[in-house]
């Protein structure tokens, strides 16, 4: 029998008879090759760069982070102390640490690229729905595990966090109570809650790599989407993804840890707040809690909700404007879900969509000031400030102004996504990659773009 | 000129979200009283601890602080890595009793070791808040990190002491009513609330001897500031670590990125896109 007979025969490069021999039990060689030959788009721009940069952060992170565990106890009366001897007694523990803790914010700011890189180029359209959804179900696993992470080291923001988070789910009428009591495993957040985040901690981010591996099977089925929205036809129109990407994924990594590495190095505590450095005390509630900033624009949805909130009045008779606040702020994430039935246009990238590219820069504008509000207290009046060079007052508390933006965030998803995508006309789409590098040409107007086959290959 | 384009949206979006935390930075600091503005040796990309004038703020602390707080996260063998000697911690090691169980198995104490963490000098907080006017003061090995401000904040609230009068001129408490230091407090122009359990620690010149060669003369502001300085560095004793291997990893990425960059102009030298 020859080696390459049989089911699954391997194909490709020759190769020798140890790896024909594991290749029929292990498709470890033909894999590879997927990988290495997966025909990409040759017109992928920077904003491509951010899911492999994604990947690899998860990756630094549980390497850290199982550093981390061989040296942190989760125990109230030892975890803040631990996290000291790890900063001051451990061998480059102060490294591991920064790396970590900065990681972790790092890993934020780059799927948040990730997500606003597929609203601008409509990448959650057919046939990539259920990217975009695994996509989704990353970053809330993402925030659990960011959240649990931080209640670890055990310092006043990491108790008052906590504590905040889990009373919101007391906000859920009838059983909120008990929903309470058992997330804490006791009457407040004590050493139960604290094990439990730190098991949860641990598990997490393993359930984060199974659902990347689902995202990026997902990917592969059907194939990369590129700046311009058609799909690629021909082999004119892609590259295989070694040596082109590797290399240009590679770049994109080195200037991603050139960021990271600034702030582990010369701003590690830029990020986190100062009390932090306090050990965690149920007594003494801080002046301000605030969560990471990753957190702010959703901590900011969940505090516009008061009783004179005008989205809250229609359903004032029917819940709590807390239960509404909590709705509301799990609700701006679970939005992202129907993104492909909100939108209602043909044409996946917002390169020719000109009004819903408007809207697009509008909405980023938006949860930037929705982090801010969330950074600030309620009742006091919005100054606009930067770093001493100016300072003027809006008149509006930073409430109102999260009201007017909280209000914006879902009035974008829910009215605007679907009308603009009904009303506006697009620009002509080139025919395909190629064209307009090889000077094909534009043809027609909006209608011209109409009459082709659509590119969301619909029937 | 769309790549172009797209980095400089990508750093505008990086800043704005960046920017969106200095607000509550900011406001941590006491009361919006900006703190004043020192010129420390260790802040920068290239700063160091000034070794001389953290022994110098390791006596102020030892003399003065240390009867009432602790450094707990502080290690006697720690300071010797900065060059402060074993004779230097002595009288400190002999008084600050460590509780042992002796051969016969009775409890007991004694002195403590370079192994030994710098405790507090009071037996628990309800000890240490007490003997201080209701108030245990805080651990001060992270208190640089753990106030707004940081060093800058230290400094000022070591030296915004003002007299009870100056304080009812000055300042309102919560209930517009001028602020009245009641016996025991005192009023401080950079802490939350301008009343603090802490009577001023520095008040006279002298008060440390800086018996040192070369060593600047001991006015209220110069042992406030060297005791700062050693406060930072004992919340951050990795610093000097830190930039010094920052530079490193930062020259090292950056030819690595660089490289990167060559080679990928190279590979895709031949592609039109
Ligand atoms: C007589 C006891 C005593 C001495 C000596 C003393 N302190 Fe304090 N310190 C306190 C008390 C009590 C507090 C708590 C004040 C409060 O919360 O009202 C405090 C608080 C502080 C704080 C925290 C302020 C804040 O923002 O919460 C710092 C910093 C501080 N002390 C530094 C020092 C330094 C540096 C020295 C030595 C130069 C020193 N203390 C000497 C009793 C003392
Ligand atoms: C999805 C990946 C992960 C994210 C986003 C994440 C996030 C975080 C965050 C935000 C903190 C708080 C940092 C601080 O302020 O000190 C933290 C702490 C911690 N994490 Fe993770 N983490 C991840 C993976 C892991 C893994 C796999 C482990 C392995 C057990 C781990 C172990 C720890 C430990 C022990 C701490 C406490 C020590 C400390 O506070 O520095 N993490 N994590």
């Amino acid at each position: 029998m020859s080696a390459n007979a049989g089911h699954g025969a391997p194909q490709g490069t020759p190769r020798g008879r140890t790896a024909n021999w594991i290749e029929r039990r292990l498709p470890v060689f033909s894999t590879m090759e997927h990988f290495s030959q997966y025909p990409t788009p040759k017109n992928l721009n920077y904003w491509w760069n951010f899911g492999s940069i994604a990947g690899f952060v998860l990756v630094a992170m549980i390497v850290t982070g199982i550093v981390l565990a061989m040296h942190y106890t989760p125990h109230v009366d030892h975890a803040f102390n631990s996290v000291e001897r790890i900063m001051r007694d451990v061998n480059y523990g102060w490294l591991i640490r920064y790396l970590h803790a900065n990681g972790g914010a790092m890993f934020f700011l780059v799927v948040y690229i990730h997500l606003f890189r597929g609203l601008y180029y409509g990448s959650y359209k057919a046939p990539r729905e259920i990217i975009w959804w695994l996509g989704i179900i990353i970053l809330l696993l993402m925030m659990a595990t960011a959240f649990m992470g931080y209640v670890l080291p055990w310092g006043q923001m990491s108790f008052w966090a906590a504590k905040v988070i889990t009373n919101l789910f007391s906000a859920i009428p009838w059983v909120g109570e008990s929903i309470t009591t058992w997330l804490w495993g006791g009457f407040t957040v004590d050493n139960p809650t604290l094990n439990r985040f730190f098991s949860l901690h641990y598990l997490l981010p393993f359930v984060i790599v199974g659902v990347v591996v689902l995202h990026i099977a997902a990917l592969h089925t059907v194939k990369s989407g590129n700046p311009l929205g058609v799909e690629a036809k021909t082999p004119k129109d892609t590259i295989p993804f070694h040596p082109y990407y590797t290399v240009k994924d590679l770049f994109g990594l080195g200037v991603f840890m050139l960021v990271w590495a600034f702030f582990v190095f010369y701003a590690p505590n830029f990020m986190g707040h100062p009390d932090n450095y306090i050990p965690a005390d149920s007594l003494a509630t801080p002046a301000h809690i605030v969560p990471e900033w990753y957190f702010l624009p959703y901590y900011a949805i969940l505090r516009a909700f008061t009783a004179d909130f005008f989205m809250y009045w229609p359903i004032s008779w029917l819940i709590t404007a807390k239960f509404a606040g909590v709705i509301a702020m799990f609700g701006s994430l679970l939005i992202l879900f129907l993104m492909p039935w909100l939108d209602t246009s043909e044409v996946r990238s917002s390169r020719f969509r000109p009004i819903y590219k408007i809207f697009f820069w509008v909405f980023v504008i938006d949860t930037i000031i929705l982090g801010y509000v969330g950074a600030n207290a309620p009742d006091e009046v919005a100054h606009i400030a930067l770093l001493g060079l100016f300072d003027f007052s809006t008149g509006l508390t930073w409430l109102t102004i999260g009201e007017i933006t909280t209000f914006w965030y879902f009035f974008h998803f829910i009215i605007l996504v679907p009308v603009i995508g009904r009303m506006e006309r697009p620009r002509p789409l080139p025919h395909s990659i190629s064209e307009p590098v090889l000077g094909g040409g534009a043809v027609g107007g909006g209608a011209a773009a109409q009459s082709r086959p659509g590119p969301m290959e619909k029937a | 000129m769309m790549r172009v384009r797209s980095i400089f949206l990508a750093g505008v979006v990086a800043v704005a979200g960046f920017a969106g935390t200095l607000p509550s930075s900011v406001m941590a600091a006491g009361d919006g009283v900006k703190a004043k503005s020192v010129d420390w040796s260790f802040y920068g990309p290239f700063g160091t601890f000034d070794r001389a004038q953290i022994k110098r703020g390791w006596k102020v602390y030892a003399k003065v602080c240390a009867s009432c707080h602790g450094l707990k996260h502080v290690y006697y063998r720690h300071l010797l890595t900065i060059g402060i000697e074993p004779k230097a911690m002595k009288e400190m090691m002999t008084s600050r009793k460590m509780p042992m169980i002796d051969d016969a198995g009775d409890a007991v104490t004694r002195a403590a070791k370079l192994g030994d963490p710098i405790t507090a000098p009071f037996a628990n907080d309800v000890a240490a808040a007490k003997a201080n006017n209701g108030k245990a003061p805080p651990d001060l090995s992270l208190i640089v990190k753990a106030r707004g401000g940081g060093a800058n904040y230290i400094y000022s609230l070591l030296t915004g002491y003002v007299t009870a009068a100056a304080c009812e001129k000055e300042y309102k408490g919560s209930d517009g009513k001028p602020l009245k230091p009641e016996s025991g407090q005192s009023c401080n122009t950079y802490f939350p609330g301008h009343i603090i359990a802490m009577a001023p620690p520095l008040a006279s010149e002298g008060q440390v001897d800086y018996d040192e060669k070369g060593a600047p003369k001991a006015t209220v502001s110069q042992m406030a500031m060297d005791v700062t300085a050693f406060l930072a560095w004992a919340a951050e004793p990795e610093l000097e670590d830190r930039k010094r291997m920052g530079l490193r990893v930062m020259l090292f990425l950056l030819i690595l990125t660089g490289l990167f960059f060559v080679i990928y102009r190279q590979v895709w030298r031949r592609v039109k896109h």
